[in-house]
Formats: structure tokens, C-alpha cells, sequence
């Protein structure tokens, strides 16, 4: 019996702490992992505001080209406000960051919120599309190589599970194009997509991203579900359950499945948040009117409050969908669920 | 024939094979268990008694028709009310199981699904077997959960597993085991992982439900002193045979056979008390300990050891035995009070003592797997104090290490083995080797002996104390044995809920008067003969009542 120390010894300033933690564990830890969140998010606005300002190269004498006399450039410099410091700039950005003002686009002097809002969209277009293909096939090739564990259509999910994740995801886009778009044209290159398309037409338009992205992240998203399955079904309550003289689908569903969603939650999480932050490749192969190709286009000509916002945008869908995973596997979480 | 109508089970010549798989060599098929045959009536318990690897667990399982891993049932019978049930096919096992011959598994803690409540597992095999409607399942586990002592019985069975202690849990899956109703119980092992304080409630608890249902039962244990409290046949396996079959009597006051008079005897080792004080070794002065800073686990701790003896410290999980040690290494530093080592006083944290401090206090461990490198031959592990301490090299160390090899009774055919190709017992004996390696004066010993074998346990108590006698080490022996203790100590520490509540030379703190817990500790440690739990419960009703 592992009595824990009787509590009236302990000192008594620690006593208001020590009982909000284990009277609400599950509470704590959720609003624990919120505020981490929120001071990554900051962490890396500083990383990403740094970094574009350490960047080699200039706007202005990149948008001046040959006529970059230094009194243009300082003229140019001053317009946009680079001749401030730092951080009176990076706390200005934030503050409006926050209020969902990303500033305008020195190129195109469009504002770069509105630009954002339309490409965001249809970059979750394309993930949730990919998410919604591969994370009901991933889990259920996990179900299937663990049934058929160590035979042969098991190695079959493994080998080509492994060949689809070894190749990176623009030769994969090349690949799909050549065969289904070029050699047998049933698919359209590139993937133009504008407001007034119709829905399916849409989807057509989309097909040979999605696949790519698919294949991308299918493996990952298998192999971690065929081995959260796997040492599930090798653990003592499964024996007992077989003792007990349940059925295999009994055994799976009620005793094997509430403990292997913790797991997979996480790696389903962690993919589709690299679905969002992996489609700036995969845009750029396919001409997609996404995020990714703004971001691409701006670092080109040194859009900086383009690119800044990207980044920001891709480190919060990023860090937000590890968050939601964190905060259901600690709810799936028998022991937080219901504390002693 | 008449004999084997009136037996519920009837084993016939099993034979079980398993396949392994050597390394560098093709897979192939050895014999794990042959020729075992036994007979159990309605109503009785036979015991199955052998160290690890005798095949307890493989003959209890094959009750089921069931291996673990590769094992197969390749010859004999497992007669269950005249049916073979190795001739079921799978549906006719899955009838079986949970709900004529049920399992209660080693470590509950394991065994239950963490998911989900204990009432909805215990009542789940009856239910989906059709025995009972849902009502009247859960009717019968509030009632089994009274038999078996649990506290609150009509909500028991709304907690989870981890609301739960150890000993409840098994408790709860014994009930578990009795929900259906079933013919045949196969207990593996049900109060190995216990303390014995708990031990003893468990092991009464299932005795009383025995009683009360009239359900035979396989009891399978490594503790001879624990299954002569329940059983009331005992065989006696090794290496996959039988040594010897009899009556709970027989077995316990008249062994035939060697193997088996050795392991009624193994509780036997004696030690002479030393009692020479003059030369202090270690000494504690009111240690307070805590992790995080919070959790305070040990409270004003004191006590001392001369040179060359051994202080036992004695005391169930939980109590704080364990972070003493780590106290003493330095791994763990006190929040208040004081180390004195050889009159000198010991810097706290593991950080500000000098190489000569760690040098002189070595430590084994409980598990000497996890203790060892799996990727060092034991010249390695051995080698690697004398290069650290004394810095030799080449042939110098390699004779050292035989040195210790010979002190330890092994040879110098180990040299080059690594830990996997070691027994439970050789593999402690290095981790003893490596501790002597640094000539230590003070050598901590965490349970070194409680994952063996009584038979192995009992070298490796006599190896302690032959090097003790050799070298004047002193020994910190961390146990929740008295046995051990018996064999081995001159002061006792008894710890509890991380306070001492007695300490001093072992004559005198295993002597009467007792405070309640040191009483509680000792009455409950199983004793070698038959009738001894039922005498025990006795005189603690009496005592309850004369209250």
C-alpha cells in the first residue's frame, strides 16, 4: 500500500497551492499548456521578427534594382518606417499583430490581413481535404498491419508506407503530374483555383495536391497508430481480457481502443499540423493560390511584413494544433480525469 | 477411472513446448514442461510451488488452454469435469474462459484495464457471458467486494484502477474471479507484489472466499510458507517436472526430497549478533528528506552502523526506506540534519563530494538488469571501478577482475559474457563484484535479493556475509523481509510512513515489548507451518473483541 505522507505535516504555506493542483489536476494541467502556448507563440514572434530583420539583402535597393542611389533608398527606408529601432518596430507589429492588423505589403501596398484571409482559406482548403483522405486511412492500414502483424500484406503497409515517406513532397508532386496529369491527363495542372469556381470543380482542381500531401503524411500517421496498437495489445489487461474469454472485436473496441487514443491523437495532431506548414512546397509545385505561395513570393522580393505575418500565422496553427493534442491526451487520461 | 469422475480437474502427462529463437541460429522448439500430472477435487486448493522458470505459470495458464508467447500444448490432457479442453476449439475456449475457470494475474495493477471502472471489469466476463443480467452482477460484486473486505463496498466499484491501492486491487480481481461463479480458480502469484502487512489480509481474504463458495483453486506462488496457508495439496516443480507431490503436510513437515527439504528450510540462516560499538562507521543525525520540495518523505530520521556489521533497515513500500539510500549517496540531499562517515561529515549534494567520498559507499541494487550496461561484458562492468578509482589498466585489472570473479564464486570463464547471458543470481553477484571492486567501506544494498529465487537469495545472503567476514565491509541492507533480516543483521531499523519507530541491535529490536506497527510487521510474516494464518486471525479477533 503506497499511503502518500499524511498532508498535515507538510508546511502549511504550500497547502492553497498543493490542493488546487489535486483537487482540479485535469484543470491545471489544461491551463498550464494554455499559457506555454501563448509564451511559445511569443517566443517565436521575437524568433521570426529577429530573423527577418538578421536577413541578407534590403527592399529597397531590391525594389530599386539599378536606380538605388543612397538617397532613394534612405527616402524608401523612411517611408516604411525602417529607420526606427527595433524594437519600437517589433512592439508596434505585435500590437497590431494581435488586433489581427498585419500592415500593409510594401510591394503590392495591399493590405496584407485581407491577402492573408483569402489564402489562408484555401490552404486549409487543401489540408483539410489531405486530413480528411489520410487520417482515416492511416488508422485504419495501422488496424490492418496489426491484424496481419509480421505477415504479408503487413509488410506490403510497411515497405510502401516507408518508400512514400523517404521521397520528399515536391518529387512526389513532379511524379503525380507526369503520370496523371501529362501521360494520361486525367488530372488538371496547374491547380488555379479562383472565388466563383464551382465546388466540384474545385475539388478537381485540388486532386493531385491532395494526393501528394496524402502520401506524405499517410506513413507517419500508420506506422506511430500500427505501434500504439501494437504495445496496447501486448499489455496485461489484454491478456486478461482474452482470460476473461472476450471476443477479438470485444477485446479491441472496449479495452484496447481507449488506451491507444492518446497516442494517435498526438501523431494525428502533429501531421495535420504539418499538413498546414507542408503545403508551402507543395503550392509552390502545383501553382496553388495558397499561403505558401504568397510566403514563397514575399521572401522573394523581401516582402517583410508578408513574410513576418506567415510565419506567424504557420507557428500558430502549428503550435495551437500541438496544444489541442497535448490537452485531449491529458483529458483521455483516466488518472487526470479522475484524480484520487 | 473412479477416482477420476469425482475430480473437477484432472491433468494427465502435459507436455508444453515453446519456440525460441537463439540468436545467429534457426528457431526451434524446446521442452518447457513434461510429464506433469495431478488431480484437484470440488472444494480444494493444490499449491504449485517452484523457483522462476519451473513452469507454475505455464501449467496454471494451460487450465485456461492458453501460452503466452510461443508456447504451445503439444501433449496430455486437461481434463475440466471429465472434458478435455485442449480438444475445445476457440469458441469453445472463449465459453471457458471467465466463466468456469477464471485467472487472477500477479500484478493487478497490470491486469486491469486503466480505462475503465473496477465494477464494470469485475462484472464484465459474467455479463458477456450470459451467467447473469447486469442487475444481478453488480448485486454479486458489492456482495463479493464485502467477502473480500474492501471498504465501501456498494462504491467500490465506481472507482478506476488507480483510485486504488495495491492491495485492494488484487483483492478486487479476485473478485473478479469469483463473479461468474466460476469452477476453478487459477491464482498466479496473487500476493508476490504485496507488502506483508497487505499480503496477509489479501491471503485471508481469499481463504474466507474459498471457504464460501466451495471453488476449487491452483494457488501458484514461490513462497512455501505462503501456500502452506491455503493449500491443501502441494507440488513441488522444477525445471519444468515434478519433484514431489503430496498433502499440504506431508510436503511442509515431511519432505522426501532434497530440492524440496532445501526450500523449507532456506528461512533457516543464522547469524551472530555483533555487538562491538566502539568503531562508528555511518552515522545519521535527524534527517529530513522531501522531493520537489514538497513532498516530504522522511522525518527526522537518525540512527548509526560500526565497521563491519550490517543495519538492517526494515519497513513496507511507502516508507521511505528507499530514499534513505538515496539520502546516504548523496543523490538525494536532506533538507535538514547530517551525514557523519568515518568522523568526518559529509558534504550533502552528490556534487560537492570528492571522488574518495563516492569511492568508500558503493551500492546494489534490487534490479541488477537494469543496474548493469546490456552492451558490457562483465570484465567491463567490473573493470570499469578499478580504472575509475584506481586507475588500472591492461593486465593488472584484467587479474583484479578475476580476483573478484573467484571472490564472488564465479570463474573465469564469465569474463567475457554479457548480462544477458548471466542467471538472475550471477547477474547479482556482478553487481556485488563491481561494489567490491572499489573497497568500499560501506556498501548500500537496495533489496538486493527480493526479485530471486529463496533458494538463489539465500547464496547471496551467505556471499554478503563471507565478504563481511573478509573484507569489514559494512553493510546498509534495505529489506521488507524479516527472514533477512534474521540472517543477516546486527541493528534493525524499522521505518514507517517515513519516520523510525525502532531502532537498535537486532536482539533487542526483534524482541518483545513490540510498538504496534513492529508487532503488526512481524506477526504478519507467513511462517513455515500449517495452521499459522488461521491462528493469527484468531488471536486478532480476540484482540478486536476484547477491545
Amino acid at each position: 500500500m503506497s499511503e502518500s505522507v499524511d498532508t498535515a505535516s507538510l508546511p502549511d504555506h504550500k497547502e492553497p497551492d498543493l490542493s488546487y493542483r489535486e483537487r482540479f489536476p485535469l484543470l491545471a494541467l489544461i491551463i498550464q499548456r494554455l499559457m506555454l502556448s501563448l509564451a511559445l507563440l511569443l517566443a517565436v514572434s521575437v524568433l521570426i521578427f529577429g530573423g527577418v530583420e538578421a536577413l541578407p539583402g534590403d527592399f529597397a535597393t531590391t525594389y530599386l534594382g539599378q536606380s538605388a542611389t543612397p538617397q532613394a533608398v534612405a527616402n524608401i527606408r523612411k517611408d516604411l518606417g525602417l529607420d526606427r529601432p527595433v524594437t519600437t518596430r517589433y512592439f508596434e507589429w505585435l500590437g497590431n499583430a494581435v488586433q489581427g492588423d498585419f500592415g500593409t505589403s510594401w510591394a503590392s501596398r495591399n493590405s496584407v490581413s485581407e491577402q492573408i484571409g483569402k489564402r489562408l482559406g484555401n490552404s486549409l482548403f487543401l489540408a483539410l481535404c489531405a486530413a480528411v483522405i489520410s487520417v482515416p486511412l492511416a488508422v485504419g492500414l495501422g488496424m490492418l498491419a496489426v491484424h496481419f502483424r509480421n505477415r504479408i500484406p503487413d509488410k506490403i503497409i510497411n515497405v510502401v508506407s516507408l518508400a512514400a515517406i523517404s521521397l520528399p513532397e515536391f518529387f512526389i508532386g513532379y511524379l503525380l503530374i507526369l503520370f496523371f496529369a501529362v501521360k494520361f491527363g486525367i488530372a488538371t495542372f496547374p491547380a488555379t483555383v479562383y472565388d466563383s469556381m464551382a465546388f466540384v470543380e474545385r475539388l478537381k482542381a485540388v486532386a493531385l495536391p491532395v494526393a501528394t500531401l496524402v502520401l506524405v503524411v499517410l506513413a507517419h500517421m500508420m506506422r506511430m497508430t500500427r505501434a500504439a496498437i501494437l504495445s496496447v495489445m501486448s499489455s496485461a489487461y489484454m491478456e486478461t481480457a482474452e482470460l476473461k474469454g472476450l471476443g477479438a472485436f470485444r477485446s479491441i473496441v472496449r479495452h484496447a481502443a481507449p488506451n491507444a487514443v492518446a497516442p494517435i491523437i498526438n501523431v494525428v495532431a502533429l501531421n495535420l499540423a504539418y499538413l498546414v506548414v507542408g503545403v508551402v512546397v507543395v503550392e509552390v509545385v502545383f501553382v496553388y493560390p495558397g499561403m505558401g505561395q504568397y510566403m514563397v513570393d514575399a521572401v522573394t522580393v523581401r516582402d517583410m511584413p508578408v513574410v513576418q505575418a506567415c510565419g506567424l500565422i504557420f507557428a500558430a496553427v502549428y503550435i495551437l494544433l500541438n496544444m489541442l493534442a497535448d490537452i485531449l491526451a491529458i483529458i483521455a487520461n483516466p488518472r487526470l480525469r479522475h484524480p484520487r | 477411472m473412479h477416482e477420476r469422475l469425482q475430480s473437477l480437474l484432472s491433468v494427465r502427462d502435459l507436455k508444453i513446448e515453446a519456440k525460441i529463437y537463439p540468436q545467429g541460429e534457426a528457431p526451434r522448439d524446446v521442452t518447457i514442461l513434461e510429464g506433469v500430472s495431478f488431480d484437484l477435487k470440488k472444494g480444494k486448493v493444490l499449491g504449485l510451488i517452484g523457483e522462476s522458470g519451473a513452469g507454475k505459470s505455464t501449467v496454471g495458464l494451460s487450465t485456461l488452454g492458453y501460452g503466452r508467447g510461443g508456447i504451445r500444448i503439444t501433449g496430455g490432457e486437461v481434463l475440466l469435469n471429465g472434458q478435455d479442453i485442449l480438444k475445445l476449439g476457440r469458441s469453445g475456449l472463449r465459453s471457458l474462459r471467465g466463466a468456469k475457470v477464471c485467472y487472477v494475474a500477479q500484478s493487478a495493477a497490470a491486469a486491469f484495464n486503466p480505462a475503465h471502472r473496477l465494477g464494470e471489469q469485475v462484472i464484465e466476463a459474467s455479463v458477456e457471458h450470459g451467467i447473469m443480467s447486469r442487475e444481478e452482477a453488480r448485486e454479486r460484486a458489492v456482495y463479493l467486494f464485502r467477502v473480500l473486505g474492501l471498504p465501501n463496498p456498494e462504491s467500490f466499484g465506481e472507482r478506476y484502477p488507480h483510485q486504488v491501492s495495491g492491495g485492494q486491487l488484487q483483492r478486487a480481481m479476485t473478485a473478479m474471479a469469483l463473479c461468474p461463479n466460476p469452477e476453478l480458480i487459477v491464482f498466479d502469484e496473487p500476493t508476490t507484489a504485496l507488502d506483508v502487512t497487505t499480503q496477509i489480509d489479501v491471503l485471508a481474504a481469499i481463504k474466507h472466499a474459498i471457504e464460501e463458495t466451495g471453488i476449487a483453486a491452483l494457488y501458484i506462488t514461490h513462497d512455501l510458507a505462503v501456500v502452506a496457508q491455503v493449500a491443501d495439496d502441494i507440488m513441488v516443480l522444477r525445471n519444468g517436472k515434478t519433484v514431489e507431490y503430496g498433502t499440504a503436510q506431508q510436503i511442509i513437515e515431511a519432505p522426501k526430497e532434497d530440492y524440496t527439504r532445501a526450500l523449507v528450510s532456506v528461512r533457516e540462516m543464522q547469524h551472530e549478533e555483533a555487538v562491538d560499538q566502539s568503531r562508528p562507521l555511518l552515522r545519521l543525525d535527524n534527517i529530513n528528506a522531501a522531493y520537489s520540495n514538497v513532498l516530504q518523505v522522511l522525518f527526522g530520521v537518525s540512527m548509526h552502523l560500526p565497521k563491519g556489521q550490517t543495519l538492517a533497515i526494515v519497513g513496507e513500500s511507502g516508507s521511505g526506506k528507499s530514499t534513505l539510500a538515496r539520502v546516504i549517496t548523496g543523490l538525494l540531499p536532506p533538507s535538514a540534519g547530517k551525514i557523519v562517515f568515518d568522523g568526518e561529515e559529509l558534504p550533502k549534494a552528490l556534487a560537492q563530494r570528492t571522488r574518495e567520498h563516492l569511492r568508500r559507499i558503493q551500492m546494489i541494487y534490487q534490479i541488477a538488469d537494469t543496474a548493469m550496461n546490456p552492451r558490457q561484458t562483465v570484465r567491463d562492468i567490473i573493470g570499469r571501478p578499478l580504472s575509475f578509482y584506481y586507475g588500472m589498466r591492461g593486465r593488472r585489472k584484467t587479474e583484479r577482475v578475476g580476483e573478484l570473479l573467484e571472490q564472488i564464486e564465479m570463474g573465469p570463464q564469465f569474463l567475457d559474457r554479457y548480462p544477458a547471458e548471466l542467471s538472475g543470481g550471477q547477474k547479482q553477484r556482478v553487481a556485488i563484484a563491481r561494489a567490491l571492486a572499489a573497497k568500499p567501506d560501506l556498501i548500500l544494498c537496495d533489496e538486493p535479493t527480493s526479485a530471486l529465487d529463496p533458494l538463489v537469495a539465500e547464496g547471496i545472503l551467505k556471499l554478503l556475509m563471507r565478504l563481511q567476514a573478509e573484507t569489514e565491509v559494512s553493510y546498509v541492507f534495505i529489506t521488507h523481509d524479516i527472514a533477512i533480516v534474521r540472517a543477516i543483521a546486527d541493528s534493525v531499523a524499522v521505518m514507517h510512513r517515513g519516520k523510525l519507530v525502532r531502532f537498535g541491535p537486532r536482539h533487542v529490536a526483534l524482541s518483545p515489548p513490540f510498538d504496534d506497527y513492529t508487532d503488526l510487521l512481524l506477526k504478519s510474516v507467513p511462517e513455515m507451518r500449517i495452521g499459522w494464518l488461521e491462528q493469527v486471525l484468531k488471536t486478532r479477533r480476540m484482540a478486536s473483541a476484547g477491545n
